[in-house]
């Protein structure tokens, strides 16, 4: 039973994430009194650019042919330690958070030496942004895991979101309940949303993510978007589990985890759809205010 | 039960970081004003035997009509009046004054459970929300510029005083109601802006203009 | 006890009702009289103490309601000459408000519940913030929102102390109760933490009031915008009330066993305002600025006479009269040198003495008063408190308080002297301003009575300060 469990969580990791950009786009289109695209689009995408050749510029070393492919891989095996719809991981030791939030810096890492090595103060300036932007949303996202940890009494991920979190509601259910609202601005901010970023942006000066990929094409740009949906993925499982994660049985709260997962969708679309973009120098304002947030609630926890 | 008053203690403190933060003074007061509707649902959530459920009452009714309702209002005539929404850069920015607002809020949870209560069954985070609020109300009205921004930062500081004064409602209701008295000034205070009408002589709420008068 | 409190606030809405602008400052002096004649029957025949009673008349009432019913007296006579030559402006809500501001001051002088106190404080605030604005400028604006913000805070904070005060004794077998009897008679009972943090709060919120350093910010813009006549009541009066309430909670706290920390706090903040008003005396240029530092100096020696205890605590007592009523004098006539000039400042005004042959001199003399000359009374008092503090072994304070006294007399001398001495010539001249019987008497008046408080000291005062003293641990030598 837990083996299928595992089975069918790798598979939902695997295939599910484009969805989620769907869902997301499809959530925006509706406010906005469009059609939009269809919800599998994404697929549509990644399935016609992997079809196509990739150009390089001269300029360019092996540096920028391996950032698509470190990322990609970095945030998948991210993926392995993420326990879904309260099952254990495939992959879980204590303190397996610390690699967890580790390998998406990992990810991002490469992608911006990627950026920088294509020699463009452009895509310069994007990998600067988007790492000064990381280096405040960081120490959000550890302190939400630590809230996690303390409030679950465990240090890997699979506890932290394993049983033990429904029970933990009752004890120190304001302490969670920050956390989560942190976790989720942590979430926009990480997946360059609105109102940190705008992946649909191609107003130069205010991109941030986007900015850094515009030099990849074909198999490579498919990578790097099957990894950001991936890893909207991830956020929206941590989040599904921490608020929808009541439920007796498998099957009960699989369907609620899962659930979960398209409710953030959701919510990341009507975000985008109600709110306006952040000025850029108003942003480690909200990122500092969700690092605020956790330390909130661990406060709460630990006093 | 216990959680969800946890959860108004918790949502009261949120809204002072939040305020510390905010930069368009019409937000602001929306959310001082939610802040007054929940500490109005105090009194009654906090209600225990020895206590009146008349006072109980009058007081979350009282405080919900002035904190929740009424200062609301004004502030946003005030603002209106004036065309003003933002605020600009305060003395201190947002981001250095949520953290130092953040440091009186861990000081204030991790280090009031040491403070000698007279009262055992009191909640345990009264005290603390109450001092972190008095905190970021100082911050408020030390930091910004603005006049309104200044009369937001009052009402938060009062807005902790009040929430401390609920630990006294049953050893003496009187002085707590001197608490809702000093939202009368407050409402005093606001009709101020109006009536003297700093923007007329000013053409702005701005008190930085204010200072033809110094050594 | 009641009636001098209801007196003058029912005549506040009757002020309001008279529609005449030319008659309406009688009301203010009726209700002066009427206070006057109530003070004086409360000492005739002083009511009896009634345990659990919110109002009483104690010692420290009577120091500061007898200065307080003299100073408003003086400053209603002064009104009367003042408001008539201020007919550009409609005095209805000015009348009502000192007289709002009177019936409010007296609640706070005779309340014993600290409570009542605390809201009686914040009622002189709404009374007097509109006076500040008499003039409707922007710059009378400006004091009136800097006074109304500062004291607004303060007295936040005042009640968050208040507060902690009644949580102190909230304890099961604790007086649960703000009256100062009750707290008093419970002492060490009360829950030592609660009572030092209350202290703390109290000080800096009714410091605020009161106009100690560094809370003092407001009182340079206010008193310097505001008429003559709202600054005298202000300076003299209110501060003195302020004063007062830090004083019975410095009696709780005595009572509750941190009498070290208070004195400590008292005696701290004390100097400080007195050395910061030494620092902003010097070169002051606006004459009415100088007298608000002065008035922060003041305030200091005040809280710096409670802190040292002993004689000096009677030296406090006895200077918070002084201080009010030579604040009388310097403020009734820098009002009138202000209306003869127009102006307020070193640069224009100069030779006052030959303009204004009352005023002038007046202030003169009110300079040397205030600044501790003999044969004035507040010579006496700064003696006492100095004297208070060489005599408990505190050189170094005492040195420190001789020091900045004499900075501040060199300071105001040269700001006084240039305002007084001199030849008018051109400077700028208002029509229809010199003195007059009602514009110079009431400070000539109140001249006269510090020059005899300093000549000769009833004996009835000495016992009253005395007694004062006492309940703050103090002594009158």
């Amino acid at each position: 039973m837990l083996f299928l469990r595992t089975v069918l969580h790798l598979a939902a990791l695997l295939a599910l994430p484009p969805l989620l950009l769907g869902v997301v786009n499809r959530t925006k289109s509706i406010f906005a009194g469009r059609v939009g695209p269809p919800l599998l689009q994404p697929y549509f995408d990644l399935a016609k650019l992997l079809r196509k050749g990739a150009v390089y510029s001269r300029t360019t070393t092996w540096v920028f042919r391996a950032g698509p492919v470190v990322g990609l891989a970095a945030v998948a095996s991210a993926g392995l330690l993420l326990s879904m719809g309260g099952a254990p991981a495939a992959l879980s030791f204590a303190g397996d958070f610390v690699l967890f939030a580790y390998l998406l810096g990992l990810a991002r890492f490469a992608t911006a030496l990627a950026a920088l090595d294509t020699g463009s103060a452009f895509e310069g300036m994007g990998a600067a942004r988007e790492v000064t932007f990381a280096s405040l949303a960081e120490p959000a996202l550890f302190l939400c895991l630590l809230v996690l940890a303390r409030a679950t009494g465990t240090l890997s991920l699979s506890g932290m979101l394993g049983p033990a979190l429904p029970g933990a509601w009752g004890s120190a259910g304001p302490a969670l309940l920050l956390a989560a609202m942190a976790l989720f601005v942590i979430a926009l901010a990480e997946n360059s949303r609105i109102p940190v970023d705008d992946p649909n942006t191609h107003l130069e000066l205010t991109m941030i993510h986007e900015v850094m990929v515009l030099d990849h094409g074909g198999p490579d740009l498919a990578f790097i978007l099957y990894g950001a949906s991936l890893k909207l993925f991830l956020f929206g499982a941590i989040l599904s589990r921490l608020v929808f994660g009541r439920g007796d049985g498998a099957l009960a709260s699989e369907a609620l985890f899962f659930l979960g997962v398209l409710v953030f969708a959701v919510g990341v679309g009507v975000v985008e759809s109600v709110m306006a973009r952040l000025r850029i120098v108003r942003v480690p304002q909200l990122l500092v205010g969700a690092s605020v947030l956790s330390v909130f609630a661990l406060v709460l926890l630990l006093r | 039960m216990a959680s969800f008053v946890d959860l108004v203690f918790v949502l009261v403190v949120v809204i002072d970081l939040f305020l510390l933060a905010s930069s368009r003074l019409g937000a602001a007061i929306r959310t001082v004003a939610i802040q007054g509707a929940l500490l109005a649902a105090l009194p009654l959530l906090l209600l225990r035997e020895t206590h009146h459920l008349g006072h109980a009452i009058l007081l979350a009714g009282g405080a919900l009509a002035i904190k929740g309702l009424f200062i609301p209002w004004l502030m946003f005539r005030a603002i209106r009046e004036a065309s003003i929404r933002r605020e600009m850069e305060p003395i201190v920015g947002f981001v250095p004054s949520m953290v130092l607002g953040a440091v009186g809020v861990a000081l204030a949870f991790a280090f009031s459970s040491r403070l000698p209560l007279p009262d055992a069954g009191a909640h345990a985070f009264l005290v603390p929300t109450a001092l972190s609020t008095v905190w970021a109300g100082l911050l408020l009205v030390v930091t910004r510029k603005k006049a309104v921004s200044q009369v937001l930062g009052f009402l938060v500081l009062e807005n902790g005083v009040y929430v401390f004064g609920l630990l006294l409602s049953d050893v003496m209701p009187v002085m707590v109601e001197a608490g809702v008295l000093l939202d009368l000034f407050a409402a005093v205070f606001v009709m101020g802006i109006v009536m003297f009408h700093i923007n007329r002589e000013f053409s702005s709420l701005d008190t930085e203009k204010l200072s033809a008068l110094k050594d | 006890m009641l009636f001098v409190i209801l007196a003058p606030l029912v005549l506040a809405p009757a002020a309001l009702a008279v529609p005449s602008n030319r008659r309406r400052p009688l009301v203010l002096l009726a209700g002066a009289l009427l206070h006057a004649a109530g003070v004086a029957a409360l000492f005739a025949s002083p009511p009896p103490p009634r345990a659990g009673a919110w109002l009483a008349f104690d010692p420290m009432a009577k120091v500061t309601l007898l200065t307080t019913t003299v100073l408003f007296l003086a400053a209603a006579i002064y009104a009367q000459g003042y408001l008539a030559r201020r007919k550009d402006r409609d005095n209805r809500v000015f009348v009502g408000g000192l007289l709002l501001l009177l019936a409010a001051m007296t609640t706070v002088a005779l309340s014993q519940h600290l409570g009542l106190s605390w809201v009686a404080i914040e009622a002189t605030t709404l009374a007097s913030a509109p006076l500040i604005y008499f003039n409707h400028n922007a710059r009378s604006l400006e004091a009136t929102w800097k006074y109304l913000l500062i004291c607004s805070l303060g007295i936040a904070l005042a009640l968050l102390g208040t507060f902690f005060l009644a949580l102190s004794g909230a304890a099961p077998g604790g007086p649960r109760s703000l009256l100062l009897d009750d707290l008093i008679a419970a002492g060490p009972a009360l829950s030592r933490p609660w009572v030092r943090a209350a202290f703390v709060l109290l000080l800096v919120g009714y410091g605020t009031k009161m106009g100690l350093a560094p809370l003092h910010s407001w009182k340079p813009d206010a008193y310097g915008e505001a008429p003559g006549l709202l600054g005298a009541l202000l300076a003299g009066g209110l501060t003195n009330f302020a004063f007062l309430s830090i004083a019975r909670v410095f009696q709780v706290t005595r009572a509750a066993g941190d009498e070290a920390f208070a004195r400590d706090a008292l005696v701290g903040l004390g100097l400080l305002s007195i050395a910061l008003a030494a620092v902003f005396v010097v070169g002051q240029r606006d004459f009415k600025r100088m007298l608000a530092y002065s008035s922060v100096e003041h305030m200091g020696i005040l809280a710096l006479g409670i802190g040292l205890g002993g004689g000096a605590a009677g030296g406090a007592f006895f200077h918070s009269m002084n201080n009010g009523l030579t604040k009388g004098v310097l403020f009734l006539s820098a009002g009138n040198i202000h209306r003869a000039f127009g102006a307020k400042t070193t640069d224009e005004v100069r030779g006052a003495a030959r303009r204004l042959p009352v005023s002038g001199p007046l202030f003169l003399a009110g300079f040397l008063a205030i600044t501790g000359s003999p044969p004035f009374s507040p010579f006496f008092s700064e003696f006492a408190i100095l004297n208070g503090a060489f005599g408990a072994g505190r050189f170094l304070v005492g040195g420190l308080f001789l020091a900045l006294l004499a900075v501040i007399f060199v300071g105001m001398a040269t700001t006084v002297l240039a305002v007084v001495q001199g030849d008018p010539g051109d400077a700028p001249r208002v029509p229809d301003t010199g003195d007059s019987w009602l514009t110079a008497a009431p400070p000539l008046a109140l001249m006269v009575l510090v020059l005899l408080l300093g000549l000769f000291l009833p004996q009835g005062l000495r016992d009253l300060f005395g007694a004062a003293a006492q309940l703050v641990g103090g002594r009158w030598d």
